[in-house]
């Protein structure tokens, strides 16, 4: 087939720059939108998905982490006893006042482990390592809240509810979805600067054997423990994300937000390849009455809508990772991993694909006796 | 002389709501092999319809019509595409060319949807625009060119999968003089020389002398025919 499809694209240089900025729009609009909604949910839940271990167990009815009540670290060696466990340590995640050196105050997040095991340790450090926290005041940060807390340099002493703390390390994109700092300590340390009674821990992480099943191990330990609730990280996470994401509200606005970005994205793509196909309908007339069948019609408008779709979605991804690092040197949680870029991918066809149904069905309505009409 | 189409009763009925103009009337027409037909008349007279339904563009609303002896007034709205590829083309007054395409790729456009593709598609565009003097414009864009030569190009793309009938409404309109009688020699051709039937509707007096036959058509009914030129004195 003569290259009609291409042809009728590269043609009009200005009709182009419309059509691929309408497309470049829409994906930039959903790429964002979408990092932002995966950012969202992720931050709800990163210390529990990163925290490696199996099951949690909290105060009973905690609906989300920030929200774990206190209960005696007893339980700990029960659930050690456990038959199944491979190993279980105490943790910590509490909010405190973080005193900055201009006297200002921020709220963090203050977050203990045994920094002797692999369980509830900070991910992507990116300066010093997990031991240097075994000092009696050290304390570990992420980056990107440097400034916000008034941090310039390793080593520097701060003070968190009326604790000496001093900063040992950095890492690198563990954002805290209440916009409170977390800071990893070990878990004695964090028990003093949250001022926690000795025998008090908030969450016990616990490591299954392997080969164990961990719903029968979860309703196990269920069974054996008073007054807590013993919930799977998997479980645990998705409450914690449902209820930030739903109860809060603050998800649904940014899911709204999202599938807003998904109907703009369609609505720009099929007002502009269906505007590509109108300029051309004296032609598509031309066609079916020359004898061309509808398919051969419907061979042009795909073959443009797809050329349209592979160069906005390329153009669109350029700018979308503009976008989205701006956003996150920004402070902004908006994710854009090679999964979503597929999707992407896939959905800016679809979205073609959908402006190009609609411009056949404009197509279809066209009488080829418009030929003889000037 | 065998009539490449055959048209016998036919009449044309547009409704639209309750309104019904009728456009055609039990017209009766035969175009030959070999012969220029034009149709004449006033604006709204019915040219452009019979043309229509000649190319099976339009279903008559009741009458008989035959292509290249197949009946086409009873075949579905879906099937009548198949006969104007196979035995009818096309020329226009607005010479409707693919402005995005070359000269060359819209006559392959014809050629690709009569089944020649490639480099075989290449050549016989090449030869058609050489019948009407174009060869040489073969990559240049339509909007290059003049109206004649569009107009010829426009011939060369209906002359592709050499069809038993050419159509043309008002292919003159928008040429001068002169060129409009390149044109009008080039269909006279097609029909003395290499035996096609050509009908042509037209408004334009200074042709009058280069068609065989003038039917003139008025209030949807045909008024008269006249017997001129060439083909009268075969």
């Amino acid at each position: 087939m003569p290259p009609i499809a291409r042809k009728n694209l590269f043609h009009d240089k200005i009709r182009l720059a419309v059509t691929l900025t309408g497309i470049t729009f829409a994906v930039v609009l959903m790429v964002v939108e979408l990092g932002l909604f995966l950012g969202f949910s992720t931050t709800t839940t990163g210390l529990i998905d990163h925290s490696n271990a199996d099951l949690w167990v909290a105060s009973e009815h905690v609906p989300y982490i920030e929200q774990g009540g206190i209960f005696s670290e007893r339980k700990l060696y029960q659930v050690r006893a456990t038959p199944g466990v491979a190993s279980a340590e105490k943790y910590i995640a509490r909010f405190g006042s973080w005193k900055k050196p201009d006297g200002g105050l921020e709220s963090v997040q203050v977050v203990g482990f045994n920094v002797d095991q692999s369980m509830g340790a900070p991910w992507n450090l990116v300066t010093g390592n997990v031991a240097d926290l075994k000092a009696p005041d050290a304390a570990i940060i992420d980056d990107l809240y440097k400034d916000k807390l008034g941090v310039k340099q390793l080593g520097q002493v701060v003070e968190v509810n009326g604790h000496r703390v001093r900063i040992v390390g950095y890492t690198h994109g563990i954002r805290s979805f209440t916009t409170s700092p977390y800071i990893f300590m070990t878990f004695k340390n964090a028990q003093q600067v949250a001022n926690l009674r000795e025998p008090d821990t908030v969450f016990i992480l616990v490591k299954a054997a392997p080969g164990t099943d961990l719903e029968q191990l979860r309703t196990s330990l269920q069974g054996r423990l008073r007054d807590v609730d013993v919930l799977t990280t998997k479980r645990f996470s998705a409450m914690t994300r449902g209820y930030w994401m739903f109860t809060t509200g603050a998800g649904v606005s940014v899911l709204i937000a999202a599938v807003l970005g998904l109907v703009v994205g369609i609505v720009v793509v099929t007002q502009t390849i269906y505007a590509t196909t109108v300029d051309h309908l004296r032609e598509y007339g031309t066609l079916k009455a020359m004898g061309a069948p509808n398919s051969y019609i419907y061979r042009i408008i795909l073959e443009q809508a797809g050329i349209a779709a592979v160069l906005g979605y390329a153009q669109g991804m350029i700018v979308s990772l503009f976008v989205v690092h701006g956003g996150t040197t920004g402070g902004a949680a908006i994710i854009l991993n090679w999964q979503s870029a597929i999707a992407m991918f896939f959905l800016t066809a679809g979205m073609c694909l959908i402006a190009a149904i609609v411009s056949i069905q404009k197509v279809l309505t066209i009488d080829p006796a418009m030929v003889f009409k000037n | 002389m065998q009539p490449a189409i055959r048209v016998r009763g036919v009449s044309k009925i547009y409704t639209e709501g309750s309104v019904s103009v009728s456009a055609l009337e039990s017209a009766d027409l035969d175009v030959c092999s070999g012969e220029v037909l034009l149709l004449m008349g006033p604006s709204g007279s019915g040219k452009t319809t019979l043309l229509s339904i000649m190319g099976c563009i339009l279903r008559p609303t009741t009458g008989s019509v035959q292509v290249a002896g197949i009946e086409t007034a009873t075949m579905s709205q879906s099937q009548l595409p198949a006969i104007r590829l196979r035995h009818i083309g096309f020329v226009f007054q607005a010479f409707n060319l693919f402005p995005t395409l070359t000269v060359g790729e819209n006559v392959e456009v014809a050629l690709d949807l009569k089944g020649s593709r490639g480099s075989r598609a290449r050549k016989q565009a090449k030869e058609l625009l050489d019948e009407v003097g174009l060869s040489e414009k073969f990559n240049t864009l339509p909007a290059d060119l003049s109206g004649g030569q569009k107009q010829r190009v426009a011939l060369a793309r209906a002359l592709a999968g050499d069809p038993e009938v050419l159509l043309a409404d008002e292919p003159t309109a928008a040429l001068d003089s002169h060129t409009g009688r390149t044109v009008m020699q080039l269909m006279c051709d097609l029909a003395h020389k290499r035996g096609r039937a050509v009908a042509i509707v037209t408004h334009d007096n200074r042709i009058l002398d280069m068609g065989d036959r003038i039917v003139r058509i008025e209030d949807g009914r045909i008024a008269a025919t006249e017997n001129v030129g060439v083909y009268r004195s075969q």
